[in-house]
């Protein structure tokens, strides 16, 4: 048996330097960390368009990403209100990249409608334009987002793209693993034939709306009612910004 | 004279093989006779929690190879240190220190990976065969054998996590590794006329729940003994 100082003691040197030498392992590797986190970040982005790109996110190198999204797509941080703010007034509320790649969506949903900062990426392809919109929503476990984008109707949903941060491999996880689930989205509609929003819901069985409904991931109900009230939620936020850009 | 005495000594230890018979033994037992899944019915429940696909199963498999080998090496390098009353405790930080540094390797290293595996390899400082092999072997001896018993077992342990995850993904999802294989979706065929014969199957989902694991494993377990006859009576 040791005495009571010795045990302290020892545990005071094994978490001294368990926790200098991760510390230090995690301040070396932040940058490479926070470039990979941006460019998966970018990847989700894409994905949404992916349909109208020249080849499948997937196959692109992390440096092509970065040119296509220099050259195709312009970005904008918007209000509830529609308003776009310009970087200076971004960087003020906290974000010192000051873009809309910079916007934690995560965070900004845990403020008041009327302080959050939305972001907006405009994918220009050689014949159509597609609005890239982020929302953010919770699955069983933890937070689970997506990139909507929306042709210039503002209306037809062009491509979805899911993340999530923790969600059951193989049940709420194929929202990202399984390509048919996002590509299900594809078509569908966010209003109805009287304007009113109707959004998408994610349905158990056989969806029958084939502008509002898709066929939800068997054995996930709570991430598929994530889902759906996610879109309902968060795509709200945006229709502002869109009446502006649409009676400019 | 004691100098040179202690010195031959060590020198006479240096030699002794690196892989010797003992070595070897650590190395196959828990593949086989003394497997940590199918023997001694450890860590099932990383088991049935990451064996729905190949590709995280392997992975999962470096990392508890990695964690399981050095935190048997440290704790064996610490074993005459280590306070008995708080062995446990010691055991869990070096545990979660190696834990922490797969964890912020992968992410630094392949992002895609570490964004499907965030949540399990967390669960590895849950892992009780790591924690297992810890207390009966790596705090009783040393650390060279303490590596390869860790390294053993943990490849014990992964040999039964990718078949389950081979045999779960092939008839839960209908492919392997990401391909698909078999079912309505199948691309892997490379005559894409000829692949009928492989779209009759339908995925059955069943084998996606982590009940169909325990099938699975309790097959394993049967022909496992079926097989190696002497395990019949071990338990």
């Amino acid at each position: 048996m040791h005495s009571t100082g010795y045990v302290v003691k020892f545990i005071l040197m094994v978490s001294i330097v368990v926790a200098l030498v991760l510390a230090s392992m995690a301040t070396l590797l932040k940058p490479i960390h926070d470039r990979n986190e941006a460019i998966a970040n970018k990847r989700s982005i894409l994905n949404a368009v992916g349909h109208h790109l020249e080849q499948p996110v997937r196959s692109l190198t992390d440096d092509e990403v970065l040119e296509i999204f220099e050259n195709q797509i312009d970005q904008y941080v918007v209000d509830v209100e529609g308003n776009v703010l310009s970087k200076e007034e971004v960087q003020e509320r906290g974000y010192s990249g000051g873009m809309a790649e910079h916007i934690n969506i995560g965070r900004e949903r845990r403020k008041p409608e009327s302080e959050r900062l939305l972001p907006v990426f405009v994918f220009n392809s050689p014949t159509d334009q597609f609005f890239i919109v982020a929302v953010h929503g919770s699955g069983l476990w933890d937070d689970i987002w997506a990139h909507i984008a929306l042709e210039d109707d503002f209306n037809t949903i062009a491509g979805v793209a899911f993340g999530h941060a923790a969600e059951t491999p193989g049940l709420g996880a194929e929202i990202t693993d399984d390509p048919m689930f996002s590509e299900q989205f594809r078509g569908t509609k966010l209003f109805n034939e009287e304007g009113e929003f109707k959004s998408v819901t994610v349905v158990k069985g056989r969806a029958r709306d084939e502008y509002h409904e898709v066929d939800g991931v068997t054995g996930a109900t709570v991430t598929n009612d994530g889902v759906t009230n996610m879109f309902r939620r968060g795509l709200r936020n945006y229709f502002a910004y869109f009446e502006k850009l649409q009676t400019q | 004279m004691a100098d040179t005495n202690t010195t031959t000594q060590v020198e006479v230890k240096e030699r002794k093989p690196l892989f010797g018979k003992r070595e070897r033994k650590l190395i196959t037992d828990p593949l086989n006779d003394n497997n940590p899944i199918t023997v001694q019915v450890l860590g099932i429940c990383s088991a049935l929690a990451i064996t729905t696909q190949v590709s995280p199963a392997v992975v999962m498999t470096l990392a508890v190879i990695f964690v399981m080998g050095f935190s048997s090496l440290f704790t064996s390098l610490l074993r005459h240190s280590i306070p008995k009353q708080v062995r446990m405790i010691v055991m869990l930080i070096i545990i979660a220190f190696l834990v922490t540094v797969v964890e912020l390797s992968l992410k630094a290293i392949n992002y895609p990976i570490y964004q499907e595996l965030s949540v399990f390899i967390g669960l590895i400082i849950t892992n009780c065969i790591i924690m297992g092999r810890l207390e009966a072997f790596a705090m009783a001896d040393k650390p060279w054998p303490s590596f390869i018993d860790g390294v053993g077992n943990a490849m014990g342990y992964g040999a039964i996590l990718i078949i389950v995850a081979f045999f779960r993904e092939l008839f839960g999802s209908g492919s392997l590794m990401g391909w698909d294989i078999i079912g309505p979706g199948a691309q892997f065929a490379i005559n894409t006329e000829a692949h009928w014969w492989l779209e009759w199957y339908m995925p059955n989902n069943l084998m996606v729940l982590s009940a169909s694991a325990l099938f699975v494993i309790g097959v394993l377990i049967w022909v496992h003994r079926a097989w190696n006859r002497d395990l019949v009576d071990v338990s």
